[in-house]
């Protein structure tokens, strides 16, 4: 019989990321509203570390593969390890982030079992016949598609910031079970030779809560800086459209959009951006949509929670000053 | 080197969604492409090729219409193609069209597979990661840069926040991000060529299936988004605006 709830939960240098927080919170309500239990899923080297954390965010039980072949995410070990642990636990569902790791580990991971998945969902409920059904965007955003699984376990891709982040509770105990990671030297075929994460003061960008990003109406790659600086005064990360990737203003990494990264966050500041389609398809499940442009006829009002006609150059710096203020 | 690459019939980004009688996707009046990001699959197979030598396959899964997908791709210049025709399975999931493609794909020589790191109709990156896993190959997620040397790859991967850089011993399947490269425009050449290229149609028994393989996910429900109710302009000049907005973002928005 299937039974339990499962987050595999990602780590980064300050602990574990933000959206498997995310995850454990949500996963928590389920859990209660089901009488499932919630097991989070920590694997590599030093994870028992992780362990308390989990735990405050709502694990009644931490899975723990301590093996320094997981150290570094690769597709085989991962997928290798995780079905061996899935095939002896039998969890009813498991749940990842949509995040690089997780859009490459969950597929392969499905096929694995003989199972199927839900990808990039941005929403979730509990369903008496099937036990969870998923909402994911289709077409850019320009259609919704519900789903659910025929079978268990049910494996779900979660969009970061599709729910909020609990309160901790320190006082949270789990039960913490040590396994051995199980890896057939098939699934070590591919290698990781280097990592090459940019060092920067800014969140993540499909991370972020706050995200200022620049369109065509930046001029040139020379004024980023004012929306850096907007940016660092909130604690936001600062993206851009296409139409200035393509101008070579600015580096790919950063383009919002259907063909660059899809963010949900509380706020999005869009300067000087149209709001073109494929773009909206980046940013369209923002919580709350700012727009500053020049243009009053531009598509991005249509759907701005709050707009400002104007020249983007003295409306960002003022907004920064402002900024400023309200976060002394 | 055998090189294949996947392929989808899209629509095109621009499209109007709207929904049938029944409730489904309508593709009334809507242009169709062969997926943007399976243009970069086509493009490296291409540049593969031309430094190695060797055979670019086409393999796709769809119905008669994306004939012309598959077109666009022998335009581009790959060799040939194999469409295998699954008109018939309506609620096709991510596992039956990876099932359907990996017995496609079995039946060619093949060094590398590339594809697109998604298809932008559905959106769930699934299809190739899951085809290398029921092909038995490893496989490499959104590549910026891939480079050859004897039967080894090198594939430069994006990540959150960075890249990594990922040694892997062929055969093995990648799917392409963009960035990957600049995808060639078909020349007027390419697209007579074409043409004359071989499509071997195949039916699900051609391939191997004594039945229809049943999906694993439940036929979506669709729907389309209420729109936003946006359009709150704030006026006055730059000062008074600002300052406005600032207030509303931390006292109505609460989001500052």
């Amino acid at each position: 019989m299937a039974t339990g709830i499962w987050i595999i939960l990602e780590r980064n240098e300050s602990g574990i990321r933000k959206v498997s927080l995310q995850l454990l919170s949500k996963g928590r309500a389920i859990a209660d509203e089901t009488g499932e239990s919630l097991v989070a899923v920590i694997l590599g080297s030093g994870a028992a570390q992780f362990a308390d954390e989990a735990a405050s965010y709502g694990a009644d039980k931490v899975i723990l593969a301590d093996d320094k072949r997981l150290s570094t995410y690769t597709t085989g070990a991962y997928t290798s390890a995780l079905n061996k642990l899935i095939r002896k636990g039998e969890p009813a569902a498991v749940l990842i982030g949509n995040t690089a790791i997780g859009k490459d580990l969950a597929p392969r991971l499905a096929q694995r079992l003989g199972v199927g998945m839900a990808s990039d969902c941005t929403g979730m409920e509990t369903d008496e016949a099937a036990f969870l059904s998923f909402k994911r965007p289709i077409y850019g955003g320009k259609a919704f598609a519900e789903v659910t699984a025929t079978d268990r376990p049910i494996l779900a891709a979660i969009r970061p910031n599709t729910f909020p982040m609990g309160e901790p509770d320190a006082t949270r105990k789990a039960e913490i079970a040590n396994e051995a990671a199980e890896i057939d030297d098939d699934d070590l075929r591919a290698v990781v030779k280097e990592v090459v994460v940019a060092v920067s003061a800014r969140p993540e960008l499909t991370e972020a809560d706050i995200i200022i990003s620049g369109g065509r109406g930046m001029k040139g790659p020379e004024n980023y800086e004012i929306l850096e600086k907007c940016a660092d005064a909130i604690g936001a990360a600062v993206g851009a459209s296409r139409a200035a990737v393509d101008a070579g203003w600015i580096e790919q990494k950063f383009q919002v959009g259907q063909t660059g990264k899809t963010v949900s966050p509380t706020l999005y500041i869009a300067c000087g951006i149209s709001g073109a389609v494929q773009h909206l398809a980046g940013m369209g499940t923002s919580k709350i949509i700012v727009a500053i442009n020049k243009d009053p006829e531009a598509n991005i009002f249509a759907l701005a929670d709050y707009g400002i006609v104007g020249d983007l150059f003295e409306i960002v710096p003022l907004l920064t000053e402002e900024f400023k203020k309200l976060t002394a | 080197m055998n090189i294949i690459v996947s392929v989808k019939q899209t629509f095109d980004t621009e499209a109007k969604i709207a929904l049938n009688a029944e409730g489904k996707i309508s593709d009334d009046g809507v242009t169709l492409v062969i997926n943007p990001y399976d243009e970069f699959a086509v493009e490296e197979a291409l540049k593969l090729k031309e430094k190695f030598g060797g055979e670019v396959t086409v393999v796709c899964a769809g119905g008669e219409k994306a004939q012309e997908a598959i077109r666009t791709a022998l335009a581009m210049g790959c060799d040939k193609a194999v469409r295998v025709d699954i008109s018939g399975l309506e609620d096709a999931d991510e596992w039956v069209v990876a099932e359907v493609l990996a017995k496609a794909v079995s039946e060619l020589p093949y060094d590398i597979v590339l594809s697109g790191r998604i298809a932008v109709d559905d959106g769930s990156s699934q299809v190739a990661v899951r085809l290398a896993e029921a092909l038995g190959i490893p496989s490499v997620s959104s590549i910026l840069k891939l480079e050859i040397e004897g039967d080894t790859a090198t594939a430069t991967r994006e990540i959150d926040g960075g890249a990594e850089v990922i040694e892997v011993k062929l055969p093995a399947l990648f799917t392409a991000q963009k960035g990957l490269n600049e995808p060639r425009y078909p020349s007027m050449m390419g697209i007579m060529k074409a043409k004359k290229k071989e499509i071997a149609t195949k039916g699900l028994a051609d391939i191997g299936f004594g039945e229809v393989p049943a999906a694993k996910m439940s036929a979506p429900k669709y729907s389309l988004p209420t729109s936003r109710a946006g359009g709150k302009m704030i006026p006055g000049d730059a000062t008074e605006a600002t300052k406005e907005l600032a207030r509303l973002l931390r006292e109505e928005a609460k989001a500052i």
